[in-house]
Order: C-alpha cells, then structure tokens, then sequence
C-alpha cells in the first residue's frame, strides 16, 4: 500500500472540498471543537457519542455502525478523509474504527486540525448537509482489535508496544499530563511491552516523519516486526496512530490494536504488571 | 474526563496537592492561540493542549524540569520550568 493511498496532504484537501465522493471528517478529542469551525464541508463524527455503545464499554456494533454512516451520508464507495485535534489521535482511532467495519478507501489528513491552523487555512461555522445513504458494513475485522486475553498471552512471545509517555509507562502519572490523573488503575505497564511513545512517529506540526524515519525508529528500538504486534496506550486511541504507522504507512502485517489498553489492563486482579523505565 | 480542553483541564478539576504547570501564550505582547507542548527533561513529548481564546494553558505533571513549547501560526518559542510537588509553576511564553 502506498503512502499517497492512506495519507493526504492538506492542498490535497483543499482540492476536494466540493468533491461529493469525498467525505471530510472531523473526529477530535475535544468533541465541541468542531463547534466552533472545521474545515469547510467537513462532517463530524463524536467518539464519545457516535462510536461508543451507550451502555457497554465496546464499540457500537456492525448494525449501529451502518446507521451511523448511513446518517453521516457516508456511502461504501466515499472516500472518507479524516482528520482531528491533538496531531490525529481521535483521527487515527476513527481510522482504525472504520477498517475494523471493512471501509475500503480511508486516509487521513497528514498533520490534521494542527497543521491546518498552524498554516492559517480556512476554517468555517457552517454545518453542511450530506444526503443519507444506505450503507453495508463488514463484520469487525479482529485481525487488527486485541483484546485482554491476547495482550497477556503475547507477554514474552509478541512485541508488545507501549505508546503512552515515558512517565505513563513507567507509572509516574496514569494518563497523559494535561488530564486529570485517575486512580481506578495500577499504574505500570504490560511486562516485555517496549516504550516508543506514539509522538516519535509525528514531527512537532503533527505530520508523520518518513517511511525511512519510522523504520528507523522500530529497528533501533528492537521491535522484531516479523513478529506479530500488539500496540496499546491508555485507551486505545494513540495505539491507533501507531497501529496506522505500522499496518498502513509502513506495510507490516499482523499488528492489533488493543483498545482496552491500560484503563483495562491496569484494572485487572492478577494479571503481571512492570514498572519501571524502558529497559 | 478525555477531552483535551482549549487551555487544559478546568480549574475546578484541579485537585488540591496535584503538581500543575500552567501559563499563557503571546505574541507581540497580545495574547495568541496556538498550541502548547509539555516535554520532560529529555526533550520527549508529554503531552499538548491547544491554548484558549486568551493564550491561557495547563499540564497536570510530575516533580521535574520540563520544557513547554508553544507552537503558533509562524512561531515557536520553549521555556523551561520546574514543577515542585503538590505545586502550581507558572510560565509565560513571549513567541
């Protein structure tokens, strides 16, 4: 798979605005910025709402993800274009999200709403309106979602990569700084996890570095990737991006993402926990 | 709570003896809105916040040396601040 075919840049965006076969997205961490302007035509999918199911944690399921694209007016030929806040994490999440129901043709926006403001480009208030459709999701692909079980029988055996900050991992702080810092959890991480934060995949303005870079970056961190992979953070949405830089930018087969990730794993009774830095 | 809000968490969620960095963005002597990086003493990412409509910015952190950086339209500009325990560090970023 090329870089071009999942990643676009934002001239590329910007040529495509009006363009009915692409829909842009915006799914942000911060679910009220969409409120206050977005690119223009783009249309917004909330994580919170729109892709947890309401009462379980999990996702909503194959039928619930149908009405949502069918509402949204995401057919199963649109090219979906997505990006967000706080360098495409919720972006790469959605990302993730839509592959997982078998979406055929999704990218994101390299750098997302970072890079876009950073460059002073259009950003508007107005809400556009796509007609509905009728879309056919596949059933969840879980070739690339890990769950608990999966996690702790890769310990020792997989390349367990731990995306969350140095401090997270090595159980300084439970969640990234600028959020509060809840306590349901052991603080640590999954035992033979190695640490590359999800931010050494991205340059400061939220692109994403090289191919050449992020081969770099797991060679010199040791990651084997002709084992299978098991990517996790804290709640699965950084281990998306890195899940994207993996899977996708760099082509290697094999490699899950664990949503669950540490607010799970961290809660469990029993299972092994490590602390400590990077060894 | 997982949404990053504009100028990091609210105050009223602030709890007493958490270790907090927080401060403002300006350019020209105006406030600007941009973004804020939080990297710890070996210049790793910790975490951004978007600022407010006022330049304004928060980190929940740990005791330590940490350099913030702001990135806005044509800019950057990194401060180093330390965080003592159970302390609020105040920093001001000039761009």
């Amino acid at each position: 798979m090329a870089r071009s075919d999942v990643l676009v840049d934002a001239d590329w965006v910007e040529a495509n605005l009006d363009n009915p076969q692409v829909a842009i997205v915006e799914v942000d961490e911060d679910t009220s910025a969409y409120e206050k302007n977005h690119i223009r035509n783009a249309i917004r999918i909330d994580w919170t709402k729109d892709l947890q199911d309401p009462v379980r944690r999990d996702f909503i399921d194959q039928e619930g993800f149908e009405k949502l694209l069918s509402a949204k007016g995401i057919a199963n030929d649109t090219t979906v274009v997505l990006y967000g806040g706080n360098n495409n994490w919720f972006a790469s999440y959605a990302y993730w999200y839509f592959k997982l129901y078998g979406h055929q043709d999704v990218k994101l926006l390299d750098g997302g709403r970072k890079k876009w403001e950073l460059d002073s480009r259009d950003l508007v208030a107005e809400v556009p309106q796509r007609p509905a459709t009728e879309y056919k999701a596949k059933a969840q692909n879980t070739s690339i979602r890990a769950f608990r079980d999966d996690v702790v029988a890769a310990i020792g055996a997989q390349n367990l990569v731990d995306v969350r900050s140095p401090d997270e991992f090595s159980g300084k702080l439970l969640a990234p700084a600028h959020l509060p810092q809840e306590q349901s959890q052991r603080p640590g991480h999954v035992p033979s996890a190695r640490n590359i934060p999800w931010s050494k995949n991205a340059n400061d303005d939220g692109t994403f570095k090289s191919d050449d870079e992020l081969k770099a970056l797991y060679q010199e961190e040791q990651v084997d990737l002709a084992k299978d992979t098991i990517a996790y953070c804290r709640i699965g949405e950084r281990s998306a991006l890195t899940w994207f830089v993996l899977h996708e930018l760099l082509g290697v087969e094999n490699v899950k993402n664990y949503d669950g990730s540490w607010t799970e794993y961290g809660s469990l009774v029993g299972v092994p926990i490590e602390l400590g830095a990077n060894k | 709570m997982c949404g990053a809000q504009p100028g990091g968490p609210d105050a009223s969620t602030i709890k007493p003896g958490e270790t907090t960095i927080q401060g403002y963005v300006t350019k020209d002597g105006e406030p600007v809105t941009g973004y804020v990086r939080l990297l710890d003493s070996t210049g790793e990412f910790t975490a951004e916040v978007p600022t407010s409509a006022t330049g304004q910015f928060r980190f929940y952190a740990a005791e330590g040396t940490w350099t913030v950086r702001a990135l806005v339209p044509g800019g950057t500009a990194d401060r180093t601040v330390v965080a003592q325990h159970g302390g609020l560090a105040e920093v001001a970023i000039a761009v």
